[in-house]
């Protein structure tokens, strides 16, 4: 009984989505200020960033946010909401617009008064930099209440919330952190705790459409970029003396490491390109994902010309595309934020690793200590 | 090809709001958890450690005292039995006693009653001799009144010895 009721709810949803577009086709017609419909600048603006941020189910009103520039004339503040709508401000003598062309399409410049357009250094809170805040207050106060639990409540398992949040941090301390690193767990895993929740939140959030998600970072290269350099420093800040001695002194045949140095090269070339495997590798899943599913519901607008039959078919077809894009990105959220953090684990875990005389010379010294 | 160019805005908060928020939780968040999630599993294995001990403890004291309840069982029998062959054999003893006790007073009274008898016999043997004394005093001193019936009874008396003879 309870299956009839759910698929004829779904069916439902079929035919209303079919019946929809064709209404909206007609009134677009109808209004006869049909503007160039470009896929590639919807997707592009989706993936991008802004500097306000749409207003839930509202196309016309952003939530302002604080413009910051630093230009050769000192820090200039102000709300975006000044310029989003394609004004000029006048900021004392600077004057400042959203770039329409040019190599800085879509950025706040200054306009020079020889009416060239200079890009001063932007750090706006934009979208995506408020984003990464509400990202890191969820990280905080998920972390915060799993551990004020653990004060408060001592031996009580965490119900509800709690209890994921804590079943996903034993999850990667217990499952990847500690069967990598083990004795070195304790130094690095709030790092790499850290690494898990921040990338899973923005993975989530970035799913999400409306206002606190909807902002694609992970699908950003500057943010994967930057957590792949907290990587990087972590292996070769806290490099062990065996991990720099693989690096330019490798254990091969001496022909391949002198005169000419062809191994320590391949090695140095090495630890870069673990980060930049892992900056990639993350921005690119992220990204791919929500161009696919922004483009399986563009494929509805790019149908609309051929008339409401065609329309209502790809209207159903890519929904149900788009909703299991949808879905699969759920679980590549997690995925990614597992894989990032598991990869960060065993660079650090390499990076770290005692040889095996350094290893035999400190447990000696351990149990002279002992003794 | 904006999107594979990362932009500096970006990046400078994404470095700043990274390092504060690692630096909060490395400080404050993280080792409570971690500690908190170790003593617990420390805990739930020492608890887990513990019923195991305690079962095992249980499993031995019921066997403990399977044992001690067949042993006093095997005991109880033991003495049941013991108590049993000690009552036959009190009353056996008892009845060769009463037996021994009996034919002594037996052989007493028999040997009283010889006793007696003898004594009876030997005083009505006296009395009967004396009573004969008495009588052949008496008809002897009849009969020898005269000195012919003393003669004639001599003769009778020869007689009687021939004849026997």
């Amino acid at each position: 009984m309870m299956e009839m009721r759910k698929i004829a709810v779904i069916l439902t949803f079929i035919f209303a989505s079919l019946i929809v577009p064709v209404f909206s086709g007609a009134t677009c017609v109808a209004d006869g200020t049909e503007i160039e419909f470009s896929p590639k600048e919807i997707i592009f603006e989706h993936l991008g960033d802004g500097y306000g941020w749409e207003v839930p189910f509202d196309h016309h009103h952003r939530i302002p946010l604080p413009v910051i520039l630093f230009g050769e004339d000192g820090f200039h503040c102000f709300m975006s909401s000044k310029v989003t709508g394609g004004e000029v401000y006048h900021d004392g003598d600077a004057s400042f617009v959203i770039a329409k062309e040019g190599p800085y399409r879509g950025k706040v410049v200054q306009l020079m008064a020889d009416g060239s357009e200079y890009r001063p250094w932007d750090i706006s809170i934009t979208k995506n930099v408020c984003e990464l805040f509400i990202a890191c207050l969820l990280v905080m106060w998920s972390v915060f209440a799993v551990a004020r639990w653990h004060k408060r409540e001592m031996y009580k398992a965490p119900r509800k919330v709690r209890g994921i949040i804590e079943a996903l941090i034993v999850f990667i301390y217990d499952g990847v952190i500690k069967e990598t690193l083990g004795d070195r767990s304790k130094k690095f895993a709030p790092y790499l705790l850290t690494l898990f929740f921040f990338i899973l939140y923005l993975n989530l959030l970035g799913l999400m459409v409306i206002f606190p998600g909807g902002a694609n970072l992970t699908g950003n290269i500057a943010v994967t970029l930057v957590l792949s350099i907290f990587t990087f420093l972590a292996t070769n800040l806290f490099g062990s003396k065996h991990y720099w001695k693989e690096i330019f002194w490798p254990d091969v045949p001496l022909w391949l490491k002198f005169p000419l140095p062809i191994m320590p090269v391949i090695e140095l070339f090495g630890v870069f390109t673990k980060p930049a495997a892992l900056t990639i590798r993350l921005f690119a899943n992220m990204m791919g994902g929500h161009m696919i599913v922004i483009s399986l519901t563009l494929l509805i607008f790019i149908f609309a010309a051929l008339g409401p039959v065609v329309t209502g078919v790809t209207t159903a077809v890519s929904v149900l595309f788009s909703l299991f894009m949808l879905l699969i990105d759920v679980l590549v959220s997690f995925i990614q934020a597992y894989v990032f953090t598991m990869l960060s684990t065993m660079f650090i875990c390499f990076g770290t690793e005692k040889g095996h005389s350094e290893a035999h010379a400190h447990e000696a010294s351990d149990q002279k200590q002992a003794a | 090809m904006e999107l594979f160019t990362p932009d500096l805005g970006l990046v400078f908060w994404m470095f700043v709001a990274f390092a504060i928020l690692l630096f909060v939780l490395y400080k404050w968040g993280w080792p409570v958890i971690i500690k908190g999630i170790e003593s617990r599993a420390d805990f739930i294995d020492s608890g887990v450690e513990y019923a195991r001990e305690a079962k095992e403890q249980l499993q031995h004291a019921k066997e403990e005292s399977e044992k001690y309840v067949a042993e006093a069982r095997k005991q109880q029998a033991d003495m049941l039995r013991e108590a049993d062959r000690m009552k036959s054999r009190i009353i056996e003893e008892a009845r060769v006693a009463a037996q021994e006790e009996a034919n002594k007073v037996m052989d007493a009274a028999k040997l009283a009653i010889a006793q007696e008898r003898k004594e009876a016999e030997l005083q009505f043997r006296n009395e009967v001799s004396s009573f004969a004394l008495d009588i052949a005093s008496k008809v002897v001193r009849n009969e020898l009144a005269d000195a012919k019936a003393q003669t004639k009874l001599v003769d009778k008396l020869l007689d009687e010895m021939e004849n026997q003879n």
